[in-house]
């Protein structure tokens, strides 16, 4: 009954995210629900092709002149889609609104990696400009062809190509013919001085139907016949299962079975509310299991783990020798709690199995990675997995979403593949989601005697990348075939600094484990690398008695940095002094801190000054507002960037504030909003960014870049306002008077 | 014979079952009446999510138990307009491109429509106390506020 072929309902699923819930599933779940529907353009019955390397795998371009964009990059609430339709418009010369978008979905769209990273616009964009291009350049030359012309009398026009006073759509030019080309990496792209929609703010299509409750998110996906799944966790993270009292649920209408698989046990209703009571009523009995460190002991816990190896990421001189000589040197330990995405939705899946074939609809930032652990997982060749991109809440990075898919895969098969919605609960997603992992940094630098920096030494340590891909939860419980291993994220990334010191060596312990199971969460280890650097370059300007701009700026080399952080000194307004400023009368005390970055040693520019507000009795921080100046070359839509600045300052503000997750030794015990509080309305800062736009130069990633820089900024502005440094995130006023106390 | 309840949704009577009282509202609507306005955040009174209007009072559907909803007028997201007739709160959440992944929106426009209801014109720190337990994880917040300023000067 599956038929994994696309038919024209799918590959016309609306753009807008209107995503065609009820028919769409009908299709996918009862195969051919419109038999005869001929695939849109290439009515040939081969598959649409899917690799990277083919023009066909990102557009195609029907007979009616639609255009239909495949990418393997999904809108996480980023406004990708919107970015994605504005590049594809403007490289083939077409109506944005003539576009449909179609992600994630492993059977039509090309694997372009796990929508993480910022690299959306930065590698997939770029992919797609590309192939966009080729197309561009085929379109050219078959009009060169009908019309009897050379290509360079053609143009293209808003789907149109034309040759003097003739003219012709391309669907029509094509004859509902695939483009069976390869990308060509050389076909040129579109001057930039005549782009149109490129730079420009058009507005994203999926706010209408988000703010009127007509669009359809991965958790309002409904799939006929479908039941509903919830997992029963175990007491502790390890703990096995010993009993299960079925009889417990038996007074509940509408439980149509308790899965119990290894340490792995759900309840499967017909209703969600049946499985809600299901799951809060099921009695089992769990084995004690008291394996997590003490809380309060964490960072002894990390600095005595088992190192699995060294990874040096930058070394020029001998800092040992230069320490040795200098006339003043620095020590300092920063640390970095473990944090949880916190999705407002928590995770939701759905999966089918029939006629041993898979479907999985699924908010997975990486359904094509997703599709790989399902198959896995359950023994099934990968082609028989599908996995279908639905919006989903925002994740943040690698939360709960493909762990949901998990056990709504193990809920299915036990019930013979009948399709089971798993919707987690706020405790599953605050509890269950992988972690970022605790981070801690040591750091030494000398100072010679006129104040300049001889030397620099780092180490971070964190777990170690162990494994391709986030353990899926519901393969551990079960414990069915899996990848073993952590997977963190690029963490060391930023461990190495911008600056142009003579000695400096960086390098990353990567430690055998960590206390809860890891993954990225929002610029995974290069928000604590920077959050240490750009502390201690603070500590370091202070030490020599400079103001921390013009100390930055002494030994940065990159004409692009150089500029950025002269334009954030004006948006600042920038008093060039040291910190701390002198004390000041009354117990609120202000003050502003800067930090910088150069994402990754390779990419995005980000200058960041915090203005905050500290009152001595309390300990509170407040950060009052905070600027941006910002440069990641082209900037494809401003207002979506804008908006990503602005999201990833507030998250991040309130990361650096008040997030830690707490456990004891079983179990997380931070399981809703009261004891993972988050910021709210009245303490969000103001924010307000400059945006270099650079129309020539390559587009880079934003978003988690500007992120990278908050913590610093924040611990810098506060040492500005009371003198204290705070070298521990989450900023809390026990630690600001704890640092008070000691001065 | 199963129980049902019968409700007022969106202007329309709407018939539901009823077996459980104890049923969250928020269960009814979305599964049994198919709407996607009202989110599942958290299920505790914590996010704001899954509010509605009950009698123009905005109000948490995941702690309403169904029972108690009475002869209570329920006004979802849907109900408030559409992307053809947005009602001006939608309007201005759309003028303002204030929604990252739109979660928590529902939530900010139901309270925001309660809070223009009874203060027309609200300052910034006036929405922001408004929304003070309405949680946004995307950072939309200044957005939200300047939509909600917007709203009010077009109301
Ligand atoms: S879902 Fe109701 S308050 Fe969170
Ligand atoms: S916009 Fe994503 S949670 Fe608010």
């Amino acid at each position: 009954m599956h038929d994994l072929m696309p038919t024209r309902r799918d590959l016309l699923r609306a753009s807008a995210g209107l995503v065609v819930s009820f028919t769409l599933a009908r299709h996918a779940m009862a195969g051919g629900g419109e038999p005869d529907q001929k695939p849109a353009a290439g009515s040939s019955t081969a598959p649409k092709p899917v690799a990277l390397d083919q023009v066909d795998s990102y557009l195609a371009i029907a007979p009616d002149n639609r255009v239909t964009l495949y990418s393997g990059k999904v809108d996480l609430g980023t406004g990708i889609e919107t970015a994605f339709t504005q590049i594809l418009a403007e490289e083939l010369e077409v109506p944005a609104e003539n576009i449909t978008f179609i992600s994630g979905d492993t059977l039509l769209t090309p694997d372009q990696g796990p929508t993480f990273g910022s690299l959306s616009i930065q590698s997939g964009g770029m992919q797609l400009r590309q192939a966009a291009a080729t197309a561009r350049k085929a379109l050219l030359a078959m009009a060169a062809d009908r019309f009897h012309v050379e290509p360079t009398a053609v143009t293209l026009q808003a789907g149109r190509v034309i040759a003097g006073e003739r003219s012709v759509p391309y669907g029509d030019l094509l004859a509902d013919q695939r483009f069976a080309l390869k990308v060509d990496p050389n076909a040129p792209t579109k001057n930039p001085a005549t782009f149109k929609v490129v730079g420009t703010s058009v507005p994203r299509a999926d706010i209408p139907p988000k703010v009127t409750g007509r669009f359809t998110y991965m958790q309002d996906y409904k799939v006929d016949g479908m039941l509903h799944g919830r997992v029963v966790r175990p007491s502790g993270i390890r703990s096995s299962l010993q009993s299960v009292d079925r009889g417990s649920v038996q007074g509940i209408p509408g439980i149509v079975s308790v899965v119990q698989e290894g340490n792995f046990l759900g309840v499967v209703a017909e209703t969600e509310w049946a499985a809600i009571r299901g799951a809060q009523a099921l009695k089992a009995t769990w084995s004690d299991w008291q394996g997590l460190p003490e809380q309060s002991k964490l960072f002894e816990t990390v600095r005595a783990t088992k190192v699995e190896k060294d990874e040096i990421t930058s070394s020029t001189g001998d800092p040992k020798i230069a320490l040795d000589k200098a006339a003043r040197k620095l020590k300092a330990t920063y640390e970095f709690a473990i944090h949880t995405h916190g999705s407002i939705g928590p995770s939701c899946a759905i999966v089918a199995i029939a006629d041993n074939k898979l479907t999985c609809w699924t908010a997975s930032q990486s359904t094509h990675k997703l599709r790989e652990q399902l198959a896995t997982m359950l023994s099934m060749p990968r082609e028989n997995v599908r996995c279908i991109y639905v919006e989903g809440s925002g994740c943040y990075g690698r939360n709960g979403h493909e762990d949901a898919a998990a056990d709504a895969a193990v809920l299915s098969r036990a019930v013979g593949g009948r399709p089971v919605r798993v919707q987690w609960s706020r405790a599953d997603e605050h509890g269950w989601d992988p972690k970022g992992p605790p981070t801690m940094l040591d750091l030494q630098a000398g100072l010679d005697d006129q104040g300049n920096v001889v030397a620099w030494q780092s180490e971070l340590f964190i777990c170690a990348t162990s494994a391709p891909f986030v353990p899926l939860l519901a393969a551990n419980l079960t414990d069915l075939p899996r990848e073993h291993g952590m997977a963190p994220g690029g963490v060391t990334g930023d461990s190495a600094i911008p600056y142009a010191f003579p000695a400096v060596h960086t390098m990353a312990h990567r430690l055998a484990d960590a206390p809860l199971r890891p993954a990225w969460i929002r610029t995974p280890g290069r928000m604590q690398n920077t959050f240490a650097n750009e502390s201690f370059m603070d500590e370091l300007a202070a030490a020599a008695n400079a103001d921390p701009l013009a100390f930055r700026l002494k030994y940065l080399k990159d004409p692009r940095g150089i500029e950025l952080l002269h334009r954030l000194a004006a948006l600042a307004k920038w008093d060039a002094r040291p910190s701390p400023q002198r004390r000041q009368g009354g117990d609120v005390a202000t003050g502003r801190g800067m930090s910088y970055v150069k994402y990754e040693l390779n990419r995005t520019y980000i200058g960041a000054v915090a203005e905050v507000e500290v009152k001595r009795s309390t300990g509170e921080i407040r950060v009052t507002r905070f600027n941006v100046a910002h440069d990641c070359g082209q900037i494809i839509n401003p207002d979506g960037l804008r908006n990503q600045i602005e999201g990833n300052v507030i998250q991040t503000v309130s990361r650096t504030l008040m997030e830690e997750v707490t456990f004891n030794r079983s179990h997380v015990t931070s399981l809703d909003w009261a004891s993972y509080p988050i910021i709210t309305f009245p303490d969000v800062p103001d924010v307000v960014m400059d945006l270099i736009d650079r129309p020539n130069e390559k587009p880079w990633g934003a978003g988690e870049p500007t992120a990278a820089v908050v913590p610093s900024a924040v611990g810098n502005a506060v040492f500005d306002a009371i003198g204290v440094r705070l070298r521990s995130v989450p900023m809390k006023p026990e630690k600001v008077l704890a640092a008070l106390r000691a001065t | 014979m199963p129980k049902t309840a019968q409700l007022t949704v969106n202007g329309k009577p709407a018939l539901v079952p009823a077996d459980d009282g104890q049923i969250p509202l928020l269960y009814v609507l979305r599964n049994d009446l198919g709407l996607h306005g009202p989110r599942f955040g958290c299920g505790l009174g914590q996010c704001g999510a899954c509010m509605v209007l009950m009698d123009g009072k905005a109000t948490r559907s995941c702690i309403t138990p169904l029972a108690s909803v009475g002869q209570a007028k329920i006004t979802t997201l849907e109900g408030l307009g559409s992307p053809e007739q947005p009602s001006a709160v939608q309007k201005a959440f759309i003028d303002e491109q204030a929604v990252q992944c739109g979660y928590c929106i529902n939530g900010m426009i139901i309270q925001a429509t309660d809070l223009l209801s009874r203060n027309h014109f609200p300052s910034a720190s006036d929405i922001k106390q408004a929304l003070a337990n309405n949680l946004c994880r995307c950072g939309t917040h200044l957005r939200i506020v300047r939509a909600v300023q917007r709203a009010s000067r077009s109301i």
